[in-house]
C-alpha cells in the first residue's frame, strides 16, 4: 500500500526526524511494558513480602501498629517457636507429609502400570478402554465427592490415612501423559529385550522408566504440589485434629489457634507451609512450568 | 505382535480399580441419590423417587444466595483475568531483559496454598479495632473511608473475592498465552511489516487469529473453574459461608454434605447436578461461539 506521502522524496533531515520519533515512541512504549509488569511482579509478590516481614515482628509491636509498618522495631523468632508449640503445625506438616508422599507414590505406581499396558502391551479392547479413560477425565471431582464421602464414612475409615489416600490416587491425566511419552520409545528395544528373555515388568523398570525419567519426575512433582495443597477432601474426611493436613491446619489455626489477634504468630505458620512449595518450585522451575503448560490446571 | 490379554489387564487391574470404585460408581451414584427423597443416611432408606431434592434446593435462600455469588464472581472474574492476562503476556512477550524472572514471579501464586496467602489477603484487606489494615491505610490517602473488606458490605467482600481469585488464576492464564504467543511464526510479522501493516491491524489479524485456540480454551476452563470457586472464599471469610453471605455452589454442596447443616447427601447431589448441568451449558454456549470466531490451523486465513 504505497500512498502519496510515501512516494514523495525525503530528505537526509526528514529521515533523521522520523527516525529519533519512532526510537523515542519505541522507548515510551517499552517504558510503559516494563512498567506494567514491575507494578503486577508487585502485586505478586507483596503478600509474601508481607507475611515474612510480619511473622518477624512481635505481638506487642504488631498490635500497636495503628499505621501498617514497614520497619521492624525489634525482630523476633518466637513467633516461629509459637507456631510449633502452641499449635500443631509440626503435626500438620508430618500428616500433609504422609498423605503426600504415599498418595504420590501410589499414584505413580498405577499411573505407570497402567501406561504400559496402554503403549506397550496388545490386547482386545485396548481402543475402547483408552477412549472410556479419557472420557473420565472430564468427570469434574465435586460430582463424585458426596458418594466418596459416603463410601469412606460408611467404610469406618474417616479419620484415617487410608480414607485420606485412596481415592487421590488416581488421575487420569498423568496416565495419559506418560503414555504418551512411553509410546515415544522404539520398538526395536523391546524386541531386543525380549529376544533376551527380559520380562515386562523388567523391561519397564530398566528401560522404560530411565529413559523417561524427565516425565516421570514432572508428574511427581505436579502431584506432590497437588497433595500438599489439598483442601476439601480433607477437610470433608477429618474432623479429629490429629489427621489434619496444613491446609485446614491453617484454617484451623486462623479461627482458634493462638487467640484470633496473634497476626505475627499466624503469619510465622503461614511462611512455613508456603516455604516447601516455594523451594520446590525453584529448583524445579522449567519442569514445573512445562508440566503445567501440557495440560495441567488448578485443582 | 502377539497378544497378552492376561498381562495387561493385570497391569491395568490397580488403575481400574481405583477408577470403578472413586469415579465411575459415583458418578452413577450422585444421580440416584439426587431422585431418592427423603433419604436417611443411616438407615440408608428413602420414601421415594423423584424431583423433590431438586426443587428443595432451587427453593433454599442459601442455595440462592451461592448461586447468584457465583455467577456474579463468574462474570467479573473471567473476563478481567483473561484480559489482564491477555495484556500482560503481550508485554512479556515484546521485552528481552528479565523475561525470565518475571515469567518466574508471575507463576508463583500456582504453587502456593490457597488457604495460607488467602489469610495474607485477609489480613491486608481487614480492618480490626487495633487497624484499618494497609489496604485501607493507602486508600487513605486518596481520601477514602476505611471500609471492612473482610466482614463489612457485600459489594466490598466480593471484591476482595474477586480479586484474590484473579491472583490465584493469573498464573496458568499467563503461562498459556505466553507460549501460545511464542509459538506464532515470526514470519508472518515479517510479512506483514513488508506489506506496511502497522501495529493494531498487526494484533487483530495475526496475533490475535493464531493465539485464539489457547484463548478460547483459557475462556472455557476460565468458566469452567471460576463456577467451582470454593477454597478462595474459605480463605478470605472461614469456612462459615453462609454467615458471610458469601457461599458458592461448591461451598453450598460441601456444607449439604458435611458440617453444622449437613447430613444430607441427596440435596448435595441436586446441587451437584445443577452445578453441572450450568457448568454444561456455558460450556456448550462458548464451543457454538467458537466456532465462528477460532481460527484452527496453520495459515493466516479467515480468522
Amino acid at each position: 500500500m504505497l500512498n502519496s506521502s510515501t512516494i514523495k522524496t525525503k530528505t537526509a533531515d526528514e529521515y533523521r526526524a522520523e527516525a529519533k520519533r519512532a526510537r523515542i515512541v519505541g522507548g515510551l512504549k517499552t517504558a510503559g511494558v516494563y512498567t506494567m509488569l514491575t507494578l503486577w511482579a508487585i502485586a505478586v509478590l507483596f503478600p509474601f513480602f508481607w507475611m515474612l516481614l510480619t511473622s518477624f515482628k512481635t505481638f506487642g509491636s504488631y498490635n500497636a501498629e495503628r499505621i501498617p509498618s514497614f520497619i521492624i522495631r525489634h525482630a523476633t523468632l518466637d513467633n516461629y517457636i509459637s507456631a510449633f508449640t502452641e499449635v500443631n503445625l509440626g503435626g500438620y506438616i508430618l500428616n500433609t507429609l504422609v498423605f503426600t508422599v504415599v498418595t504420590t507414590l501410589l499414584m505413580v505406581v498405577v499411573s505407570v502400570l497402567a501406561a504400559y499396558a496402554f503403549s506397550r502391551l496388545n490386547f482386545k479392547g485396548k481402543e475402547i478402554v483408552f477412549t472410556l479413560f479419557l472420557a473420565l477425565m472430564m468427570i469434574p471431582s465435586e460430582l463424585v465427592v458426596i458418594t466418596n464421602f459416603v463410601t469412606i464414612t460408611e467404610m469406618g475409615l474417616r479419620n484415617t490415612f487410608t480414607g485420606l489416600i485412596l481415592p487421590s490416587v488416581t488421575s487420569i491425566f498423568y496416565i495419559y501423559l506418560l503414555r504418551e511419552n512411553f509410546s515415544q520409545i522404539p520398538d526395536n528395544l523391546y524386541l531386543a529385550a525380549k529376544v533376551d528373555g527380559t520380562g515386562d515388568l523388567k523391561y519397564l523398570w530398566r528401560v522404560v522408566l530411565p529413559i523417561c525419567k524427565p516425565t516421570v519426575i514432572t508428574v511427581l512433582i505436579l502431584k506432590a504440589i497437588e497433595c500438599w495443597n489439598s483442601f476439601v477432601w480433607p477437610r470433608l474426611i477429618t474432623d479429629n485434629e490429629a489427621y489434619f493436613l496444613i491446609s485446614q491446619g491453617i484454617q484451623t489455626i486462623r479461627e482458634s489457634g493462638f487467640g484470633r489477634e496473634n497476626v505475627p504468630a499466624m503469619m510465622a505458620a503461614v511462611v512455613i507451609v508456603s516455604l516447601p512449595l516455594i523451594v520446590l518450585f525453584i529448583i524445579f522451575r522449567n519442569k514445573i512450568m512445562e508440566g503445567v503448560a501440557r495440560g495441567g490446571s488448578k485443582g | 505382535m502377539e497378544k497378552n490379554n492376561l498381562k495387561a489387564w493385570l497391569y491395568l487391574a490397580p488403575a481400574i480399580i481405583f477408577l470403578g470404585v472413586f469415579l465411575v460408581y459415583p458418578l452413577v451414584d450422585v444421580f440416584i441419590y439426587s431422585f431418592e427423597e427423603g433419604f436417611n443416611s443411616a438407615s440408608q432408606t428413602y420414601l421415594g423417587i423423584g424431583l423433590y431434592n431438586y426443587s428443595y434446593v432451587l427453593r433454599d435462600p442459601y442455595f440462592l444466595k451461592a448461586l447468584g455469588n457465583t455467577f456474579i464472581l463468574v462474570f467479573i472474574t473471567v473476563p478481567l483475568s483473561t484480559l489482564l492476562a491477555l495484556l500482560i503476556s503481550l508485554g512479556l512477550s515484546s521485552i528481552k531483559w528479565l523475561r525470565k524472572l518475571f515469567q518466574t514471579i508471575y507463576f508463583l501464586p500456582y504453587v502456593t496454598n490457597t488457604l495460607a496467602v488467602g489469610l495474607v489477603f485477609m489480613i491486608l484487606f481487614q480492618k480490626t479495632p487495633y487497624t484499618d489494615g494497609l489496604v485501607n491505610y493507602v486508600l487513605s490517602w486518596f481520601g477514602v473511608q476505611a471500609i471492612d473488606f473482610i466482614a463489612g458490605p457485600y459489594w466490598a467482600k466480593m471484591l476482595v473475592l474477586s480479586l484474590y481469585t484473579i491472583w490465584t488464576v493469573l498464573p496458568f492464564k499467563i503461562l498459556i498465552l505466553t507460549s501460545a504467543l511464542a509459538s506464532v511464526d515470526e514470519t508472518y510479522y515479517q510479512a506483514a511489516r513488508i506489506d506496511g501493516t502497522v501495529g493494531a491491524r498487526m494484533f487483530t489479524r495475526i496475533t490475535l487469529p493464531m493465539i485464539s485456540p489457547s484463548l478460547f480454551y483459557l475462556i472455557i476452563t476460565g468458566f469452567i473453574g471460576a463456577f467451582k470457586a470454593y477454597s478462595d472464599a474459605v480463605a478470605l471469610f472461614g469456612t462459615n459461608l453462609n454467615s458471610a453471605e458469601m457461599n458458592t455452589i461448591v461451598g453450598y454442596i460441601y456444607d449439604m454434605l458435611y458440617g453444622d447443616g449437613g447430613g444430607y447427601p441427596s440435596f448435595a447431589s441436586a446441587a451437584a447436578i445443577i452445578l453441572f448441568v450450568i457448568v454444561l451449558t456455558i460450556t456448550s454456549i462458548n464451543l457454538i461461539v467458537s466456532r465462528k470466531t477460532v481460527h484452527y490451523g496453520g495459515g493466516v486465513g479467515n480468522a
